[in-house]
């Protein structure tokens, strides 16, 4: 049986996690080499990472931080944040990433995941949509949440499965960083829609909302960032907690 | 000992090579190569494949001689090979994706779009599932079954004769996710990308 995954997130910003778990015993807590090897000998089921770097000059740090994990960490390695065009993804999957998340470029130019899941093949192509609530319909934001565009969220999903995406990553704006819980009502909606798989994100707060996540979201796997790093919840305790729910996990 | 991975662009090798440098340590050389001289002096051969089924049959049809060189490998030579994802996948006679592509045809049988039921079931199949271990196979020493491999793939491999099956998954069907006929190998799944126990797998290739 196919299992749920649990994701670990961790923003990274000039080579640095910026968030991340706050272990004693940990000789470098902005190492995100050390953090993301600690998640994958915790047992995640794959390794999140999203650069924030806002200056052009210091893009190039991720590279490396990417090229260091994929020698270390034999579990999946998604990367998003500032990837641009297919060169970008190309750079990111030889430097040994798995799979590439891409947000704002695919809303501006859809070509990108066209043209970048023909290339690469969609298993390795992650949309990731930043919606928010608008009435009784959600809409998708760019650039880091700061531009509305107005496109429905669901349609916009729809779109992506069809260029070729192999994955949705779902952000609620509006639960985002509240610790409430996911949007359950977005994650189901496009989950419905759309026949690949949806991996919630935003607004995890305890181990319940993974639970409801999967269970009434209809997710394939969640995302969390804040319950791992602060140390509040290990991703072996999310795991069985889970498991204890009846959700498959990898144990 | 000489373990070459054939980079014949096929997309993203790089977790293969990574892993296959993690278990090899300094004990056995791992060349990234489609020069054909160096596959044909290796001991070992691993032909990864990532994309459609197309995109890779062709990629390797543009290496000049490299399909030659891979069947005097495998079938004159009976020399080790191990094809992961896709790579597994050109070992048919035949695949569905795109467009209806002639493969290796070193297992008969076909490659066609897993069956999801009617939307029942999301594709790719993407994540962790167990293998069910059907027949002992010399890759899979000292793996327990029921262990847990990352899949991520919307085709699968359907050969003719069931006895080269090493292992299969529960997905929307029953699916074939390992092979093992004389000297050829391959899993559906990552190895690469599965943990410990991936790289136990790996390992028992390299030490064959």
């Amino acid at each position: 049986m196919l299992k749920n995954r649990i994701i670990p997130c961790l923003d990274v910003k000039n080579g640095r996690v910026v968030k991340g778990i706050n272990f004693v015993d940990l000789k470098d807590a902005g190492d995100p080499v050390e953090q993301a090897k600690i998640y994958s000998d915790g047992g995640a089921d794959e390794i999140c990472f999203l650069d924030i770097t806002a200056s052009n000059e210091n893009r190039d740090t991720i590279y490396d931080v990417v090229e260091k994990t994929s020698k270390k960490c034999f579990v999946p390695l998604t990367v998003g944040g500032g990837v641009r065009s297919v060169d970008d993804i190309n750079k990111l999957l030889n430097c040994g990433a798995d799979k590439v998340s891409i947000n704002t470029a695919a809303v501006q130019n859809p070509e990108v995941v066209v043209n970048s899941s023909k290339k690469f093949g969609s298993q390795c192509i992650v949309v990731a949509i930043d919606a928010k609530k608008n009435g009784d319909r959600w809409e998708i934001f760019t650039h880091g949440g700061r531009n509305n565009t107005g496109i429905d969220a669901l349609d916009f999903a729809k779109k992506m499965e069809d260029n070729g995406a192999g994955e949705l990553l779902v952000t609620s704006m509006d639960r985002d960083g509240t610790q409430v819980g996911y949007d359950i009502d977005l994650m189901s909606k496009i989950s419905s829609k759309v026949n690949i798989p949806v991996i919630a994100s935003g607004g995890v707060g305890n181990l319940d909302h993974l639970v409801d996540g999967i269970k009434l979201g209809n997710a394939s796997a969640v995302l969390a960032a804040s319950i791992f790093h602060y140390g509040k919840f290990s991703v072996k305790e999310a795991k069985e907690y889970l498991n204890s729910k009846g959700i498959p996990v990898r144990i | 000992m000489n373990v070459t991975i054939v980079d014949y662009n096929s997309g993203n090798i790089s977790s293969v090579i990574n892993s296959f440098k993690e278990v090899a340590k300094d004990k056995v050389n791992i060349e990234v190569t489609s020069d054909l001289n160096k596959i044909k002096s290796s001991d070992k051969v691993v032909l990864p494949g990532q994309g459609s089924f197309k995109s890779c049959v062709d990629a390797l049809n543009n290496i000049n001689g490299l399909v030659d060189t891979l069947n005097e490998f495998v079938i004159t030579n009976k020399k080790p090979l191990l094809g992961i994802c896709v790579g597994l996948q050109m070992f048919a006679d035949i695949g569905y994706e795109e467009i209806e592509t002639k493969g290796l045809g070193w297992i008969s049988g076909k490659v066609s779009k897993i069956d999801n039921q009617n939307g029942k079931y999301k594709l790719p199949h993407i994540g962790w599932n167990q293998i069910n271990i059907v027949k002992e196979s010399k890759i899979f020493k000292n793996i327990e079954n029921n262990s847990h491999m990352y899949f991520v793939h919307s085709y699968e491999f359907i050969p003719n004769d069931k006895n080269v099956i090493s292992a299969t998954t529960d997905y929307s069907s029953n699916i074939v996710c390992s092979v093992e006929k004389e000297n050829i190998f391959g899993t559906q799944f990552h190895p690469e990308k599965s943990d410990k126990i991936g790289l136990k797998i790996i390992d028992n290739f390299i030490n064959l």
